[in-house]
């Protein structure tokens, strides 16, 4: 039973309606919660061809999320999840590298004694 | 209230604490929300808005504020500083030998809450599977530790003493009696460091003489969302900056009650005059207990407000990694939550 490679677990899916377009997909993540889904919503609503966008936890027992997306303009749903999170990388990053220069500039003020 | 021009900022920007209800909770400053307001995502000008500024460090917890973010992305690092940071604890405890009062199972549970001293991002995570006892674990997912003692008769105390510190040797096993056993390459690779609880004075049980523990333990990587033990903070809280607007000036008798109304240091009293003036000078300290409401002539002289987008994080770590250290874990498992999403987005994609 340990040949079959397709049993590792499902981390992204798209569910779609049939007869919909490419604009209106609900994704559903895997093991994520409202970390990851409430920081994402965030930075993709506040794209400008973001018609809806949310998320739910279908069951709190199951670790997973149904995050929807609906755009304007026949721009397929994958585009703002794709920028939605790459942006939220660049915020980390950026989030980070401060952080990293403040703590560095605090310490080193503490190493030098007020006279 | 309706978005009118004077209050358009206020909505913005300030959560209101009013009397019964708290207003502006949510973010609102979407794309299309406010006509006039370009609320589109622009890093750059998140980039020039946005400021940490560091006020405490030890090695133990910090103080800092994160000004010009999101809720959603503050929450975000705070969820991931309490469940999502790996951690080392004991998780598989071998009980060889137990004749103390305290129950197995009693005992491995107070022994997987002991927070260990080690590096977690110099360890792997245990690879699932089906392992038998004691075969699995090797010297880059385990660390073992030791618990040997046994309680005696203090044969040089004195007749008439009823103090068990006198009576009795090693009756009480405290955390400092956890004895870290290499294994494989450990004792190279680690030499320099030091494995083991981190506070020495943690009480894990009493004995009596005759009693006896003999323990081995595994510590495993893991994270806080799967047990508590994992949690690599004792607790990781942010709160808003508070805002004390005085919306009419208020003198003498009626100044002193205000600044009772608040912790101490938000209000100071000031001579202007002659006349005994409240002024508020430091609102930070104020943990918006709402008394002045109690006040009726106080009620509709203040207003209290929180800054929406600036967070007074508190991390307080449990030793095993320094609070700076844990934040900059934090930040960096959601990038990587953000990373794998995105790697799944563009390998071959099945519906």
């Amino acid at each position: 039973s340990m040949a079959v490679e397709s049993e590792k677990k499902p981390v992204l899916e798209m569910v779609q309606a049939d007869g919909a377009d490419e604009g209106c997909v609900t994704f559903v993540l895997h093991d994520e919660d409202h970390t990851l889904g409430n920081s994402l919503r965030y930075m993709i609503m506040k794209t400008v061809d973001v018609d809806f966008c949310g998320y739910t936890i279908t069951h709190p027992s199951e670790s997973k999320i149904n995050f929807r997306i609906q755009t304007r303009g026949g721009i397929p749903a994958t585009e703002p999840l794709r920028r939605g999170l790459n942006e939220l990388s660049d915020v980390c990053q950026h989030v980070l590298n401060t952080f990293q220069a403040r703590v560095e500039e605090f310490k080193e003020r503490q190493e030098q004694p007020m006279e | 209230m309706a978005a009118t021009m004077s209050n358009v900022e206020e909505i913005r920007t300030r959560v209101i604490l009013g009397e019964y209800d708290i207003k502006n909770v949510h973010t609102s400053d979407y794309p299309g929300n406010y006509p006039g307001y370009d609320d589109t995502w622009d890093m750059r000008k998140f980039q020039k808005n946005f400021r940490v500024d560091l006020v405490h460090l030890n090695e133990s917890s910090m103080e800092f504020d994160m000004v010009g973010i999101d809720a959603a992305i503050a929450n975000a690092f705070r969820r991931i500083l309490l469940a999502e940071v790996p951690t080392m604890a004991i998780e598989k405890v071998f009980i060889y030998n137990n004749t103390s009062i305290v129950q197995d199972e009693v005992l491995a549970q107070r022994l997987g809450l002991v927070p260990i001293k080690a590096d977690p991002r110099l360890f792997e995570y245990r690879s699932p599977g089906d392992e038998s006892a004691e075969e699995e674990g090797s010297e880059i997912d385990t660390i073992q530790l030791q618990l040997k003692i046994k309680c005696s008769r203090n044969p040089r105390a004195s007749k008439d003493s009823a103090d068990p510190r006198e009576l009795y040797l090693n009756h009480m096993v405290y955390s400092s009696d956890i004895k870290w056993v290499p294994i494989g390459n450990q004792a190279d690779v680690f030499a320099d460091s030091v494995i083991g609880p981190v506070h020495d004075d943690i009480l894990i049980a009493q004995l009596r003489p005759g009693h006896e523990l003999d323990i081995v333990m595994h510590c495993v990587k893991g994270l806080g969302q799967d047990h508590a033990k994992f949690s690599p903070v004792a607790t990781a809280s942010y709160r808003l900056l508070p805002e004390i607007t005085l919306l009419e000036p208020v003198e003498g008798e009626m100044a002193e009650r205000l600044k009772r109304c608040f912790s101490r240091g938000v209000i100071d009293i000031q001579d202007v005059d002659g006349r005994k003036v409240a002024k508020v000078v430091n609102s930070r300290l104020d943990t918006c207990s709402r008394e002045f409401l109690r006040h009726d002539d106080l009620k509709n002289v203040v207003k209290l407000g929180r800054l929406r987008d600036h967070f007074i994080f508190t991390v307080e770590s449990t030793g095993i990694l320094p609070p700076d250290v844990l934040v900059t874990e934090a930040i960096k498992v959601l990038m990587v939550k953000c990373q794998r999403f995105l790697s799944e987005l563009d390998s071959p994609e099945l519906e």
